[in-house]
């Protein structure tokens, strides 16, 4: 084990001061029709604006939550950052160097970051036994098959299945919380840095959930590995984050300090997801919705700040202006108009001299 | 680094059995197919009555005899008559499975691997491949199937070797169809994604995630084909596209004694109850093996 946490650690470059994973104006736009001719010539119409500028960083050892409703491209984001699909326009820099070019070809990036899926069904090929899916990734990547079984066995029992009776298993002849953890132990077989978990834990019965995040918590720190933890759960992302990013409608609306954030969130959104939580204290029921219908459809976002449609603290202003991702301190972050000093809201402090 | 315990709630499963493998259990749930089963004997006694019928001691299947012409089912010299030349009719039965079941079997195998192989690329690449095979595809599809055998065999010209590339290119467009659309199905799936994501090149995932999971649907679509390509076969040596006389062929006999029909009728209708035999007893299996490969 310590073996490989060194053989982990001796891939760094950049030192622990440098981000992991450094994401800048990510935008990826799906469908739609390319205009003809005229001012926009190029630009798609029609087309869903799944991310639309996203930047954020993930640092060394950090576990950064990603929140936000179904919809508002937080998986289209892992997407991106894994290259399973292609950003329209924005970088993905891994530890220094952009991914894609010569410094970091996309082989030696896929060994570096690694992805665990939510249908644990669906992301295990029926036709291979539990040790033939983990040694998969090792042996395309030249592992003789011998070595590649072997480290798919050390994989199998660090994950807390037992190798002498799962490793011939086929998927269906295990349960969810089993699935899931096969699908971490693969994803670690190639060593990664960086883990991208994208709901991993949302399809599993609340008992299961609370085991595998336990062990996602004790992998992290054997391997000294890296979290992207995505999910709609603010229960579980607050469990496991370090820091939190809210997303709304392919923008990034708030990110901080998991504990920052959870106690005094300055977005509105934030707060109403918040106040979504349901509370354990009988006596502080949620009688009312925080939040009411269904998000603007991403085709057609509202103009100026895209959640002015369902806030309720939204002024004139808020349709007309798109607020900056401000930072407020603290490497607290917020893109709202009311923390944005002289943006014309009247909660907004007045702009400093 | 505690090491989580297993957690023991495993579905129940039987005492671990030898050969636990995907293929094993399609086996075993087929031999539990009272049906399949039947069928599965029908067509191996025919298979093998055809492949050994020059050692099994039976007559001459082209010696003719003028005076011992279309004698009914159960005479004493040919226990399933003569046709019209005096042939012993079991004879010629055993014999033209040889021609049949090449003309039947042939152009499913090669459909099989051709249909495979452009489909499961036109599925795995997608995009404008896609497009330009499929709508290749769809103009052979224009044609109602008997009607493009019998043009492609006319145009080719008689022969069994035509008659098995005629219907080859009749069988390729639907089994290529088949393959592009299981292949893109599971092209989609997340584990074919995990794998990308791991770094495989398209080869290795189409060799470990791909084939394995679409080759098992292919194969049961081609086996419903066998039936469908026998009686097409027959039909091409009916018409006289396909085998001469005097070669022993179901289709070609069936042809022969028709005129011999108020005569002896079941005589005349025996090579037309082998092709029913056999394309039934094909399509029972098909199914059968559609069943015993449903798995979650």
């Amino acid at each position: 084990m310590d073996q490989l946490r060194t053989d982990i650690a001796s891939r760094d470059r950049g030192g622990p001061a440098q981000p992991l994973l450094a994401v800048r104006d990510l935008v990826k736009h799906f469908g739609g029709r390319r205009a003809w001719g005229g001012a926009k010539a190029g630009a798609r119409r029609g087309a869903v604006r799944a991310v639309d500028g996203v930047s954020f960083d993930v640092a060394k050892g950090e576990t950064l939550g990603i929140v936000g409703e179904s919809g508002c491209g937080k998986s289209t984001v892992a997407r991106l950052i894994m290259q399973i699909i292609a950003a329209d326009a924005g970088e993905v820099v891994f530890d220094g160097e952009a991914v894609g070019t010569r410094a970091l070809d996309l082989t030696t990036y896929r060994r570096e970051v690694q992805m665990v899926f939510q249908d644990s069904y669906a992301s295990l090929n029926p036709r291979l036994t539990v040790e033939d899916t983990v040694a998969f990734g090792p042996r395309v990547h030249g592992l003789a098959r011998r070595a590649a079984i072997a480290r798919a066995h050390d994989l199998i029992s660090r994950v807390g299945l037992d190798p002498a009776r799962f490793a011939a298993r086929y998927p269906h002849e295990l349960s969810g919380g089993q699935r899931q953890r096969v699908n971490i132990a693969r994803a670690l077989a190639l060593q990664p840095r960086l883990l991208i978990l994208d709901e991993a834990v949302s399809a599993l019965d609340k008992s299961i959930e609370a085991q595998v995040l336990n062990l996602l918590v004790d992998l992290k720190a054997a391997f000294g590995l890296t979290y992207m933890f995505i999910s709609h759960d603010l229960n579980v992302v607050r469990f496991m984050s370090d820091r939190v990013m809210v997303m709304y409608l392919g923008k990034v609306a708030e990110v901080g300090a998991c504990d920052v954030i959870l106690r005094d969130p300055r977005h509105p959104y934030t707060a109403a997801l918040l106040a979504s939580m349901p509370s354990m204290d009988p006596d502080r029921r949620t009688t009312e919705a925080p939040l009411f219908g269904d998000p603007p459809n991403p085709i057609d976002p509202p103009s100026g700040c895209r959640f002015h449609t369902r806030c309720k603290l939204a002024a004139p202003v808020c349709a007309a202006t798109a607020p900056p991702l401000a930072d407020i301190g603290a490497a607290h972050r917020v893109a709202c108009l009311m923390a944005t000093p002289g943006s014309g809201h009247p909660q907004a402090a007045p702009e400093a001299a | 680094m505690a090491v989580v315990t297993d957690l023991g709630h495993a579905p129940a499963l039987p005492a671990r059995r030898i050969g636990r493998g995907y293929w094993a259990g399609v086996g075993r749930r087929l031999m539990r197919d009272p049906v399949a089963v039947i069928a599965a004997i029908v067509i191996l006694t025919i298979v093998l009555g055809a492949i050994l019928a020059p050692w099994l001691g039976l007559a001459d299947p082209y010696r003719g005899s003028m005076l011992r012409r279309l004698r009914p089912v159960g005479d004493a010299l040919y226990r399933l008559g003569s046709d019209e030349l005096g042939r012993d009719m079991l004879t010629r039965l055993v014999y033209g499975g040889r021609l049949s079941l090449l003309m039947g079997l042939m152009p499913v195998v090669l459909a099989f691997v051709a249909g495979s192989t452009i489909g499961i690329l036109a599925g795995f690449v997608g995009g404008r491949l896609n497009t330009l095979i499929m709508r290749t595809v769809d103009v052979f599809y224009a044609f109602p199937s008997v009607l493009l055998a019998i043009a492609l065999s006319g145009a080719l010209g008689a022969g069994i070797l035509n008659a098995i590339v005629s219907l080859t290119i009749v069988f390729t467009p639907q089994v290529t169809r088949i393959a592009e659309s299981v292949t893109t199905q599971i092209r989609t799936r997340d584990y074919v994604e995990a794998a990308r994501v791991s770094g495989a090149g398209p080869l290795a995932i189409i060799r470990v995630h791909v084939l394995g999971n679409v080759l098992g649907p292919i194969f049961v679509y081609a086996t419903s084909l066998i039936s469908v390509s026998m009686i097409l076969a027959s039909g091409l040596s009916f018409l006289g596209l396909g085998s001469k006389p005097p070669e022993p062929e179901w289709g070609l006999m069936l042809n022969t004694l028709r005129t011999a029909i108020y005569v002896q009728p079941v005589v005349a209708a025996l090579p037309g109850a082998m092709i029913f035999i056999t394309s039934i007893s094909f399509n029972l299996l098909s199914d059968g093996l559609r069943s015993a490969m449903e798995v979650k």
